[in-house]
Order: structure tokens, then C-alpha cells, then sequence
């Protein structure tokens, strides 16, 4: 059993040793955050029920598009377009469900119908995927450069979004249909959905985001490390060539993943937006790409392509959050977020990569040749 | 210089392995794959660091611990992928990292005065500031090897230089590393193709699984002796083998192919089943270009391919691969495997969907079965079929290309340079395998540039010229002369 455990931690090694950095995280946070009388396990402000929640409601939203981008790094691949593209999905949303005289006017307002919102959420799937699609049809059957190609969506998206919302918010409330349900289901719990909001149980702490994660991160673990496809996008990110000499056709494969990461752009698009309640275009999202991308590194994919696991993308993804979570609870000043999200990205891949003398390495002299 | 003596302890590459280089002398290294010669040369060229052992240079104690320190106790390397950077000049290449400076910034024109004179010792007529990309692979060896003597290299270690040679090219290498010893310059040369070596060395020296398996002086030096040493026991010879297979007629045929490389040219020809048709010529002559052109990696500008008197749709390797016409590229490492995956995987690639549930779920068992039938069938050298073709030695390597093409029904394989890089003992294998599939009724198109190979496993041979057939050979007019007459151009047309 005991070596069962170690050959498994062996053969994933990265995986192991990043849960073990979320382990210190969780730990630290923990600790650091106990407090007389407050209702958490342990006292803890982290541990209570309300924050737990919190957490898991954002790793959901966060989760789900960072499996898509983490699909496309794994292909050798960039998207650098989620940010941009939720908050012109979300304006898109928002213009779906509410009736045209509550929009800001522009040529997109006015053409776009009201609709309920079910039929909005497919639009936006199919919006969301199709750009995709494109995004992979341009990086794989044109050759274009995927850095280069998902650029110009992140520029050009987040204008569109700012130009068709006259660069002002856009809200759920002016939505005169009952969006109730929508609200369940996108921000709400998984004990919302099936009891309402009445009572309040244990799954009433359940978000339904995270609800949706599980699924994606199942489904996805399938495709990717069971299906002929996932094999498919493996083969192709560590070397398209070969790939390309055994008959399989890389291109298509390449713009699957991309419309794949569109598709899971466009599904945490929707519930990220009613959560924020309203899309304010020019900052809805912002920085979402990156955070992405930061989780994929973390969780062992090689933007060489060719390596990475969902377990891996998933526990990058929480650990993001962790730390964020951790500098607000822990009393730091927000505006360092980032910056310690940074540092501690930074030092968990050098220490993966190097061990602990990375350090040492960094600093260290070249002797002087004789 | 003399007395480099190391030792290496240890389960790695090398165990006490001794090594020692005159002045002006020229000694070729000889080994099996994996038998530590890269890894020998390696520690010599600053690459590696020993565990264990003593260089010794010129009788002075020396520690290489970098690639500029070899350097400056003038070691060179030239190693078998060329480290040029094609998009820079021949002086820029000759200098890259000591690049003289004026005012800070480079001084061209000094670099180019320098250059000249090396290129001269070299016989490489060209300007220093032609772009590499101009030159032939030959003539970038030559810069690679000015490069060397431009650091004031006293020991050239060559690793394979002629694996990417056209046999002239060869010739005016051998020349110069004759020349070379001449003026006082040791050459270590690595090198599996024994004629050269017989050619030029002065001494022969061979290592056997890590270890020093024995010397052979000028005068001793033969095919067999050295044979001999690699191996541990005697081989039989490439056997030159009368084919009594019946043949398919028609079973594979070419007609008026154009490729990228030739756009002019078309290319007609047919190989039956059962049959080995050989392709010569020199390198450049548009063999591999032809080759990828009919599997549809690089769609041909025109022309088809038909297996069994159907045609196949153009540029496509899936139609090619669903039809039964496999290839096994040149560059192993670049497009005939993905290196980093599992030997199953790369067997199972080409045929994933035969694998597949109706969902598209990989059956894992039965991926894993066929593969290890595989790896016993072709006797693949391998712990298990879950390592890494990364790790395997090159003839193995070639083994599991030609698994994943075993694994379904071949009805046409392309062999392009099959043993390239690979040792002596595993080119026997390939070349019995390669009977096998013939033996079976498969057409077999073996493109080569190996003499040898060439003349004692093909069953007929053609040679291409610049992008099309100068002449076919029959087996009784089997010949490197005439080989080598046709791939200069033949006869007039």
C-alpha cells in the first residue's frame, strides 16, 4: 500500500509536489488567520464556512477556463484571449437577457433580440466555441503563431467589449425576465438548485460552480489521458511532426484544443458574470489569461507543449486562489496580491525544477576557465 | 600530447576507459552504439565531467570542466548534428562568440580577413560572407571544422562527419583530415562506416560496453579486425543474398511524381511485392523529397501512386497509411517517432483508432499487448515497453518505427536511409527484417546512401540525379562503379 502511494507520487511527481506546496498554504493560512470567536474549524478566519465557500466558488469559475487553456499548452500552444473574450461574452450575455431599451446604445445592442435565458447561454456557448475554433483553425491549419493569433483576440475582444457597451457597465438587474433560476445555477449552490433557498444544509455550501468543475475536470481527465483524441494532443505538443508522419491529421487536432478552451471560456463566462452581478468591460476578466496560464505552469504542464495532467491544472488553479485568499485574510495590503502570487509561482517552479539548490545555482559564480 | 587517461566508475557509460592521441596522428574511435565513445569524447570536449580519472595534456595535469576550458587546452569538437546557425554567415559562424569588436560593435571585416585563411587550409572556395544556408551540409562541416582550427585546436574530435556526406564530399573530408595530421593536428574521428576509417586512421582504438575493447595499429586494420573488436565475435558479413522470392508485379507504382525539390522533374517507377528496390544517389538528389511526396507529408506538385492498381488521393498520409504504403523517415528523432513517449505509444500511434472503444477510450491492455509482441517479434533491446524511446539506442529506435508500422498491414514500406547512425550488429537486424517483410509480399522502397547496403540488400536498383532516374541496374550489373556513374549523371541524355 505505503509503496503503491510512493511509486504513484513518483510517476507524478510534479502533481505531488505541488499539493504539497498547497498543504504549506493551507497550513500557513490556517494558522495565521486564528482568531478568538470566530465559528471557523480551529477558530480559523480560512476554515469557516462562508470563506470555504467563497473558495470554491471561484476555483470553480477559474477551474473551468484554465482546463481549457491548459489543453492548449499541452498542444505546444498559447491562449492568451480568455480575459477579453469573458468580458465580451459577458456584454453579449447581459444584452441577450435584458430588452433592448435598458442597453447602452450601440449597433450590437440594438441588433441583438432579448431572448430567455437558457437560449442566451447557448448562444454564448456557441459563440464562445466558434471563436475558438477559429482561434485553432488559424494556429493549426494557417501556421500562424498561437502567441501572435490569441494577442490579437486579447486586444481586440476587450475593445469590442468596451466599444458595444459605450465602455459603460452593464447590469443583470435591468433584466425584466425572471432570472431567478439563472442565478441558482450560476451563483448559487448545488442545495439552492434542489431544495431553494429556504433551508440551508450542508450542501447549501456547495457551489454549483464547483459543481460544473467536477464534471469538466472528469470529463476532461477522460479525453485527455484515456481517449484517442487526448493521445492525439499529446503526440502533437511534444512532436507535430512525427505525429503528422503516423497519418493523424494535426492541424484538426490543434484547432479541437483550441475550441475546446473556447467552449470553456465561454460555460465560466456565464456564471462569472452573474456573480459580479454586472460587466464593467473595460476590466471584466482582466488578467484572467495570465491567471490561467499560471495555474497550467503550476500544475506541471511545459509550455514546450507535450506535458501536463487536469489533477496537475486543478491544483495549480487552487493554489492560485489559496494565496489569494491567504494575502486578504492574513491582513496584507491587496494591491501585493499579485506580486506575492508572483514570488510564490515563481519559487514553486524553481524549486520543481531544480530542487533547493535552484538558489544556489541562480547565484553561483563560473569559475574561471585556466 | 598524449596520455589522456580517464576512469569512470560505476554503472554509467565508461569504466576505466583508456585513451591516448599523438601528435599529427590520426585515430578513429570505433563502437557499437551505447558503447561510450560519444561519452568518452564528451569528457575530452568539456561536456561531461568525469567521476573518476586523469587527463593529461601535453604531460600536464588538466581539468576540463567546460567546453571553453577544452577549448583553451585546444580541444575541438565537431559534433555529428552540426552546431551551425544557418541564418548567420560563414565568418560570423567561425567567430560566433569571440566576435572581434571595434567601437563595441563587431568589426565585420576583420572577421572575414580571419576566416579566409582557414577556409584556404580547408579548400572551401567560398566567401566568408556567404550565409551558411547556402553552402551543402559538406561545406558546413568544413566550417565547422575552420571554426576549430580558428580556436587554435591542437585535438579535432569529428563525431560521425560523414553521416550526412555525399561520397565526394567524404573523399575531400578524408583529404583533409589527412592534411590536417600532416600539420601536427590530432584528429579523434568517430565514425561506423569502417571503409573510411580504414582510409585514414593511423590507429584504430575500440570500446566495448564501456570499456576499452582493443587497438589495432595502421598495418592491421581491416573490415573484420575491426568488426571483431566491436562486437566481441565474429559476424558474418553482409551477405550478398539471391532473391528467389516470386514477385507481385505492379504491386506499387510511381508515375510522373513531381516533388517540391525538382519541380521539373517527374519521376516514374514501380517496385513489385516481394521485391527491394534500392535508391541511390548522392544526397541532395531529391530521394527523401521524392519519398515524402508519395506518403503525402510534403503533397506532390503533381503526379500518383497506386497500390494494387488503385490510386491514392494526393497528399494525404492518412489515405497513404489507411492504403497500406508506410515510411520510415530519415530523421528518427525529428519525425519517425515521438521520442519522449513510451514505445508502446509510439507503436499504437499510426493505428490509435484500432485501439479505441466507441467512445474513443484507448484499451490500454490490448495497446500494451500489441506493443510488447512487437518488442519480442523485432527483439527490441528494452526493459519494458512502457520506456521511453528517447532512451533506446538508435537500431532500437529504428525497430519501434518499424513496429508501428508491423503493428497493421503493410503493403509498401519506404525505407529511407534505414541504418543511418545505427551500429553494425543492429544493421544486420534491420537488413534481415527488411528480407522478412519482403519475403511476406511487401513491396520494399529502400532509399540509401550506403554502398554496401545498398548493393547487398537491394533486389534491383535505381539512382536519381538531380531530381530524376539516371539509370536502373539489374542485379548482375551490380556495382559501386556503376552506381556511381549513374549518380553523377550517367550517361547524356
Amino acid at each position: 500500500m505505503t509503496n503503491s502511494i510512493v511509486n504513484f507520487a513518483n510517476q507524478h511527481r510534479r502533481e505531488t509536489g505541488m499539493l504539497g506546496l498547497l498543504f504549506i498554504l493551507v497550513s500557513i493560512t490556517t494558522i495565521g488567520t486564528i482568531e478568538e470567536g470566530i465559528e471557523g474549524l480551529f477558530n480559523s478566519m480560512f476554515l469557516t464556512p462562508d470563506n470555504l465557500k467563497n473558495l470554491a466558488r471561484t476555483i470553480g469559475i477559474y477551474g473551468i477556463f484554465s482546463i481549457g487553456v491548459g489543453i492548449v499548452i499541452i498542444t505546444a500552444g498559447i491562449d492568451l484571449s480568455v480575459g477579453s473574450l469573458m468580458a465580451l461574452l459577458g456584454v453579449i450575455f447581459l444584452y441577450f437577457v435584458t430588452p433592448p431599451g435598458t442597453r447602452p446604445d450601440s449597433a450590437l445592442a440594438r441588433g441583438i433580440p432579448e431572448v430567455s435565458w437558457p437560449v442566451a447561454v447557448f448562444w454564448i456557448l456557441v459563440i464562445g466555441t466558434l471563436v475558438g475554433f477559429l482561434h485553432g483553425l488559424l494556429v493549426g491549419k494557417l501556421k500562424l503563431q498561437a502567441f501572435v493569433v490569441t494577442l490579437c483576440g486579447l486586444l481586440s475582444y476587450r475593445g469590442l467589449a468596451r466599444f458595444y457597451a459605450n465602455d459603460t457597465t452593464v447590469n443583470v438587474g435591468d433584466a425584466s425576465q425572471d432570472l431567478s433560476m439563472a442565478r441558482k445555477l450560476g451563483d448559487g449552490s448545488l442545495g439552492d438548485v434542489l431544495y431553494g433557498n429556504a433551508e440551508k444544509g450542508m450542501l447549501h455550501n456547495v457551489p454549483m460552480t464547483f459543481i460544473y468543475l467536477i464534471v469538466f475536470a472528469v470529463v476532461a481527465t477522460i479525453v485527455l489521458h484515456r481517449s484517442v483524441l487526448g493521445r492525439y494532443i499529446f503526440a502533437t505538443g511534444r512532436n507535430e511532426l512525427a505525429t503528422k508522419y503516423s497519418g493523424v491529421n494535426t492541424g484538426m487536432v490543434i484547432a479541437i484544443a483550441y475550441l475546446i478552451a473556447g467552449f470553456c471560456t465561454a460555460f465560466a463566462a456565464i456564471p462569472f458574470c452573474i456573480y459580479t452581478g454586472s460587466v464593467q468591460p473595460a476590466t471584466h476578466g482582466a488578467f484572467f489569461e495570465l491567471y490561467a496560464i499560471a495555474a497550467a505552469v503550476l500544475g506541471g504542464c511545459s509550455l514546450r507543449g507535450g506535458e501536463g495532467s487536469i489533477p496537475g491544472i486543478l491544483i495549480g488553479t487552487t493554489i492560485l486562489i489559496v494565496l489569494r485568499n491567504m494575502v486578504n485574510l492574513m491582513g496584507y495590503p491587496t494591491p501585493l496580491s499579485d506580486a506575492i502570487t508572483g514570488g510564490v509561482i515563481f519559487i514553486g517552479v524553481l524549486v520543481d525544477q531544480h530542487g533547493a539548490t535552484g538558489f544556489k545555482r541562480l547565484f553561483k559564480r563560473k569559475p574561471k576557465a585556466a | 600530447m598524449e596520455n589522456i587517461t580517464k576512469r569512470f566508475p560505476g554503472v554509467v557509460a565508461l569504466e576505466q576507459v583508456r585513451f591516448e592521441i599523438c601528435e599529427g596522428e590520426i585515430v578513429a574511435l570505433i563502437g557499437e552504439n551505447g558503447a561510450g565513445k560519444s561519452t568518452l569524447m564528451n569528457i575530452l570536449g568539456g561536456v561531461h565531467q568525469p567521476d573518476e580519472g586523469e587527463i593529461e595534456v601535453a604531460g600536464q595535469a588538466a581539468k576540463i570542466r567546460s567546453v571553453s576550458d577544452a577549448n583553451a587546452l585546444g580541444v575541438g569538437f565537431v559534433h555529428q548534428e552540426l552546431n551551425i546557425l544557418d541564418n548567420l554567415d560563414v565568418g560570423a559562424n567561425v567567430y560566433l562568440g569571440r566576435e572581434p569588436r571595434r567601437l563595441g560593435l563587431i568589426n565585420r571585416r576583420k572577421i572575414a580577413a580571419d576566416t579566409r585563411p582557414y577556409l584556404e587550409v580547408l579548400g572551401l572556395d567560398v566567401d566568408p560572407e556567404t550565409p551558411l544556408a547556402a553552402l551543402s551540409i559538406g561545406q558546413q562541416q568544413m566550417v565547422e571544422i575552420a571554426k576549430a582550427l580558428s580556436k587554435d585546436a591542437k585535438i579535432i574530435i569529428m563525431d560521425e562527419p560523414t553521416s550526412s556526406l555525399t561520397l565526394s564530399e567524404t573523399e575531400r573530408l578524408l583529404e583533409v583530415i589527412h592534411d590536417l595530421g600532416k600539420n601536427g593536428i590530432a584528429v579523434i574521428y568517430i565514425s561506423h562506416r569502417l571503409g573510411e576509417v580504414n582510409q585514414c586512421a593511423d590507429r584504430v582504438v575500440a570500446l566495448r560496453d564501456g570499456c576499452n575493447a582493443g587497438e589495432l595499429r595502421r598495418e592491421e586494420i581491416n573490415h573484420d579486425a575491426m568488426v571483431r573488436l566491436m562486437v566481441g565475435r565474429d559476424l558474418e558479413r553482409t551477405p550478398s543474398h539471391v532473391s528467389t522470392r516470386a514477385l507481385d508485379s505492379k504491386r506499387f507504382t510511381v508515375s510522373n511524381l513531381r516533388s517540391s525539390l525538382y519541380p521539373n522533374r517527374k519521376v516514374s517507377f514501380e517496385v513489385a511485392g516481394g521485391e527491394i528496390l534500392g535508391m541511390a544517389g548522392l544526397v541532395g538528389a531529391g530521394r527523401s523529397e521524392l519519398a515524402q511526396a508519395a506518403f503525402g507529408v510534403d503533397p506532390p506538385l503533381e503526379g500518383c501512386v497506386n497500390i494494387d492498381g488503385a490510386s491514392l488521393k494526393r497528399g494525404s498520409v492518412k489515405e497513404s497509411i489507411r492504403a497500406g504504403l508506410y515510411l520510415a523517415p530519415e530523421d528518427r528523432k525529428q519525425t519517425g517517432l515521438v521520442l519522449e513517449f513510451e514505445i508502446i505509444q509510439n507503436i499504437t500511434l499510426a493505428s490509435l483508432g484500432s485501439y479505441a472503444s466507441r467512445f474513443g477510450l484507448i484499451d490500454r491492455d490490448a495497446e500494451r499487448a500489441e506493443a510488447e509482441r512487437q518488442v519480442e517479434s523485432l527483439r527490441i533491446k528494452t526493459p519494458s515497453a512502457c520506456t521511453a524511446a528517447i532512451n533506446l539506442s538508435g537500431g532500437n529506435q529504428q525497430k519501434v518505427v518499424l513496429g508501428k508500422w508491423l503493428s497493421m498491414n503493410p503493403k509498401v514500406i519506404i525505407f529511407d536511409e534505414p541504418t543511418r547512425g545505427i551500429d553494425v550488429g543492429a544493421k544486420n537486424e534491420i537488413y534481415k527484417l527488411i528480407r522478412k517483410l519482403a519475403e511476406r509480399g511487401v513491396a520494399i522502397w529502400m532509399i540509401s546512401s550506403d554502398m554496401e547496403e545498398v548493393l547487398g540488400v537491394s533486389d534491383r536498383i535505381v539512382v536519381m540525379h538531380e531530381g530524376r532516374i539516371s539509370g536502373e541496374l539489374q542485379r548482375d550489373a551490380f556495382g559501386e562503379e556503376a552506381i556511381m556513374h549513374l549518380a553523377v549523371g550517367g550517361p547524356k541524355t
